[in-house]
């Protein structure tokens, strides 16, 4: 450097200190001020569901599986929603539901995001042949269809609720590995990656570390979703009689239970299946918000 | 350009008038000024040059004469006149129609302009078509006339190519044909070369300027390459933070700019690194012996042997795709040679770099060319420059701290204000900053920098220049400097390696190279760099012939 009158540097530095970054809290509660209306309502409903699940034992007078009253009582002032086919309050079996279907099904999506999202991502930094492997297991798994093949391994391993959730994990985690591997087949390429291989780090400091938080977005949509189709599945094998099994109450076994109700112009079996509904609704709509923001696209663009 | 401006001190021909324009932009959800009251004249067949670093407004003034923004920008104010048309007032319709017939827009990257899935010829006649200018048959005619006065190779049947088949340098060329295919009386150059070699710049360069004056069509041209702007332009206006700071006619602006900015400007190429005596050391820290490598079957690199010595910097240029990055990555082990081998301070390295120890793996770092992609947008300064900390040196969280302060302090960044952003709170220069005190927080004896600068303006780039010399003299570290561009050669080394499809046509020290006689490759180089003085491009297309 013959003489250090670089202009550069005043260049680089007359741009003005950032302001100070609000803190996290204030940034997510004015995204969350500014998010359109089905957001708004998605988490709404969200929340009302996690209350009622916490809550389930305090908001009803009667126990979760206690026979009241008659079978297939009306509506009335004693049981709001009337009582099923053994006589026990329909509301209560309700609110407990939402804890026994909501909680398996949340935890079921998490262990598949656990297998899948690691496996996935691992497939995409090994390549070659361990990418190969892994690969067309899931093909394998996956052209199986999912229900039938979820029938056949609870015949198998018989129906309590660790096997079924480890089960519907299992086959649930071909589609997140799928997404993983894909996502992060995009980011393996980068610089920064493979500055850190040659930094000589080890496969769980990429994994974690350099891969994971730049896939995170499209993770945390796929698992809204994710958590609805496994909720429906829960659902689908109780009404089949061989996902969560009486006397816990569950949405989907309430529905089989009361279903003769409907034949009587009875609107009461409907109900568990209108929770569903509604929760998959919800969750959606949070998802759809997400996706939008962190895909950077704007209204009208 | 001998006749400077004609049209200039014509006051009826104006074509082009902005007044007081002001645009805002979108940013962090408020709208900030980014064009902040430029007035602009363009008259008839004159062309004139946009200059200024990135974030200066030169792209959205140009894409405005279109009477466009892009979205997240809106016009605030002012006044933009084409031809006694309002733009701003104008109905988008109307708009519509002048735009691709009166206003032609040439991009700088002509591949990502081009749609891939039709041919090139189809891509030039949609607009006459469209436009109900001509029909198909004359459409096709007029193109291959054009492709033939582009100079491209076969103009009857190179149309017919798609996208793809034909090299960056003439997409470029066939974008500038589809920009003429009306005959515009405004033609928009947004920065048409920044993506081309040196040796195909000129290419692109001459037929362009040759069109223009051919069809006596009225041109911006918007570029951060002065050498580039002189060759073109008949009058230039830099631009700074979205507001003007000078202008003035071509040849006046270059022999005597007024503002200090300007001068900056101008200086900028003049940055040397001071001769050092030569290296005392008999051992090299590295040194790479007849390598050739392959990928799959394909030898990409012949015999590839060279040193690097302590406090030393050896330049690797030639063109892209003459294997400068595939040695970087023979030296760095991704990728392992098919014969020969490299070695460190006189040890023979692992050819791959999963059987080097942390110790051999820390010696030899690497800077990237595109600072953007070579640092993790999730982590912060403070985690980027501090895991090699951690995980080289074994030192503990507050040594980590306090070390990574002192690193950024050496690259000239504010500790305290930088330690805890993330990437993208930083400017490209910031960013290769962050990336060079990385690669310094090893503490290695090499640095391997790839194209480091080629992605920066040219002022930011000339301080990252002088931080790698500055940091050299300092740690008395061995650089291994890829690029493609001679300026950068001549301001940094000391020992130059030229290399043209996989093999070393010339090397030597500095001087050697750049003094005569020169093989007929590197004197294709070295005469391919555009210079300040105007009348570079015409004596070197007189010396040269017409280019094919």
């Amino acid at each position: 450097m013959t003489t250090n009158s670089s202009p550069k540097l005043q260049v680089e530095f007359t741009e003005p200190p950032l302001p100070a970054r609000p803190g996290k809290f204030k940034v997510a509660m004015r995204e969350l001020w500014r998010s359109p209306f089905s957001a708004k309502l998605g988490i709404l409903i969200v929340l009302a569901y996690i209350f009622v699940a916490i809550f389930a034992p305090w908001l009803t007078p009667y126990g979760e599986s206690e026979i009241v009253g008659g079978p297939f009582e009306l509506w009335g002032e004693k049981y709001p929603l009337g009582t099923d086919n053994l006589g026990r309050d329909m509301l209560t079996r309700l609110l407990y539901g939402a804890r026994n279907t909501i909680g398996i099904a949340l935890i079921t999506t998490l262990l598949a995001f656990f297998i899948g999202g690691i496996t996935g991502i691992l497939a995409a930094i090994l390549g070659g042949w361990a990418d190969q492997i892994m690969s067309r297991i899931v093909d394998v798994l996956m052209a199986i269809p999912s229900l039938i093949f979820s029938l056949l391994l609870l015949t198998i391993f018989g129906t309590s609720i660790p096997v079924l959730i480890i089960i519907i994990a299992v086959l649930d985690s071909t589609r997140v590995f799928r997404l993983a591997r894909a996502v992060s087949l995009n980011v393996v390429v980068m610089d920064y990656v493979e500055a850190a291989r040659l930094r000589g780090e080890g496969l769980g400091w990429i994994t974690l570390r350099e891969v994971l938080p730049n896939i995170m977005p499209p993770l945390v949509a796929e698992f809204g979703l994710r958590f609805c189709f496994v909720f429906l599945t829960i659902a689908g094998l109780s009404f089949l009689g061989l996902g969560i099994q009486p006397p816990t109450a569950d949405w989907g076994s309430m529905v089989r239970d009361n279903a003769t109700l409907i034949s009587y112009g009875d609107i009461t079996p409907l109900l568990p299946a209108g929770a569903i509904a509604l929760l998959t609704v919800g969750v959606n709509f949070i998802v759809d918000w997400f996706l939008q923001k962190t895909s950077g696209l704007k209204d009208g663009q | 350009m001998a006749n400077n401006t004609p049209a200039a001190n014509d006051e009826n021909d104006v074509l082009l008038e902005m007044r007081n324009l002001r645009i805002d932009g979108m940013r962090d959800d408020q709208w900030h000024e980014i064009v902040k009251g430029i007035d602009l004249t363009l008259h008839r067949g004159e062309v004139l040059g946009l200059i200024g670093e990135s974030g200066a407004g030169k792209s959205t003034l140009g894409i405005a004469a279109m009477g466009y923004v892009k979205p997240g920008c809106r016009f605030s104010g002012g006044s933009i006149t084409f031809d006694g048309i309002d733009m701003l007032t104008a109905s988008e319709d109307k708009k519509q129609a002048l735009r691709g017939m009166r206003i032609a827009y040439v991009a700088q990257s002509a591949a990502a302009s081009f749609n891939p899935a039709h041919k090139l010829i189809d891509q030039f006649a949609e607009i006459p078509v469209q436009h109900h200018k001509s029909n198909k048959a004359d459409a096709y005619a007029d193109a291959k006339d054009l492709y033939g006065k582009l100079m491209l190779p076969d103009p009857e049947h190179i149309g017919f190519r798609y996208p793809h088949q034909v090299s960056g340098g003439q997409l470029q060329r066939a974008m500038t044909a589809m920009g003429m295919s009306c005959r515009p009386d405004l033609i928009i150059f947004d920065e048409p070369t920044t993506a081309l070699d040196v040796t195909t710049q000129v290419e692109v360069l001459v037929t362009m300027k040759d069109i223009v004056e051919k069809f006596n069509t009225a041109a911006i041209y918007i570029t951060h390459d002065l050498a580039v702007v002189a060759q073109m332009a008949d009058r230039i206006m830099v631009l700074r933070h979205g507001e003007l700071v000078e202008e003035a006619p071509t040849r006046i602006m270059l022999t005597n700019p007024k503002q200090d900015y300007t001068k900056s400007l101008w200086a900028v190429r003049s940055f040397r690194k001071t001769p050092t005596p030569p290296s005392t050391d008999i051992t090299p820290i590295i040194s790479v012996q007849h390598v050739t490598a392959a990928y799959g079957m394909l030898d990409i690199l012949h015999d590839i042997s060279f040193d690097l010595h302590r406090g030393k910097t050896v330049s690797v240029v030639g063109e892209s795709g003459s294997g400068k990055s595939t040695t970087a990555r023979v030296i760095t082990g991704l990728l392992p040679p098919r014969l020969g081998q490299v070695l460190f301070q006189g040890k023979a390295l692992p050819p791959d770099y999963r059987n080097r120890s942390k110790d051999q793996l820390r010696q030899v770092q690497m800077i990237y060319q595109m600072a953007d992609t070579a640092i993790n947008p999730r982590q912060r300064i403070r985690d980027i420059i501090g895991r090699p900390l951690a995980f080289y040196l074994g030192l503990d969280s507050k040594q980590v701290e306090a070390r990574t302060r002192e690193l950024l302090d050496m690259i000239e960044l504010n500790p305290n204000q930088f330690i805890d952003r993330f990437p993208s709170e930083l400017s490209g220069g910031q960013k290769q900053r962050v990336c060079i005190a990385r690669a310094l927080a090893a503490e290695p004896t090499c640095i391997i920098c790839d194209e480091v600068t080629s992605a920066l303006d040219q002022l930011v780039a000339e301080g990252i220049l002088r931080l790698l010399d500055r940091l050299q003299r300092e740690l008395n570290l061995a650089y291994m400097f890829i690029t493609h561009d001679l300026a950068t050669v001549e301001a940094i080394s000391d020992e130059v390696v030229v290399m043209f499809k996989g093999k070393i046509v010339e090397q030597g020290t500095k001087h050697d190279i750049f003094s005569p006689p020169y093989p007929e490759y590197t004197e294709k180089l070295l005469s391919s760099v555009p210079q300040m003085d105007p009348n570079w491009m015409k004596n070197l297309v007189a010396q040269r012939g017409p280019i094919r």
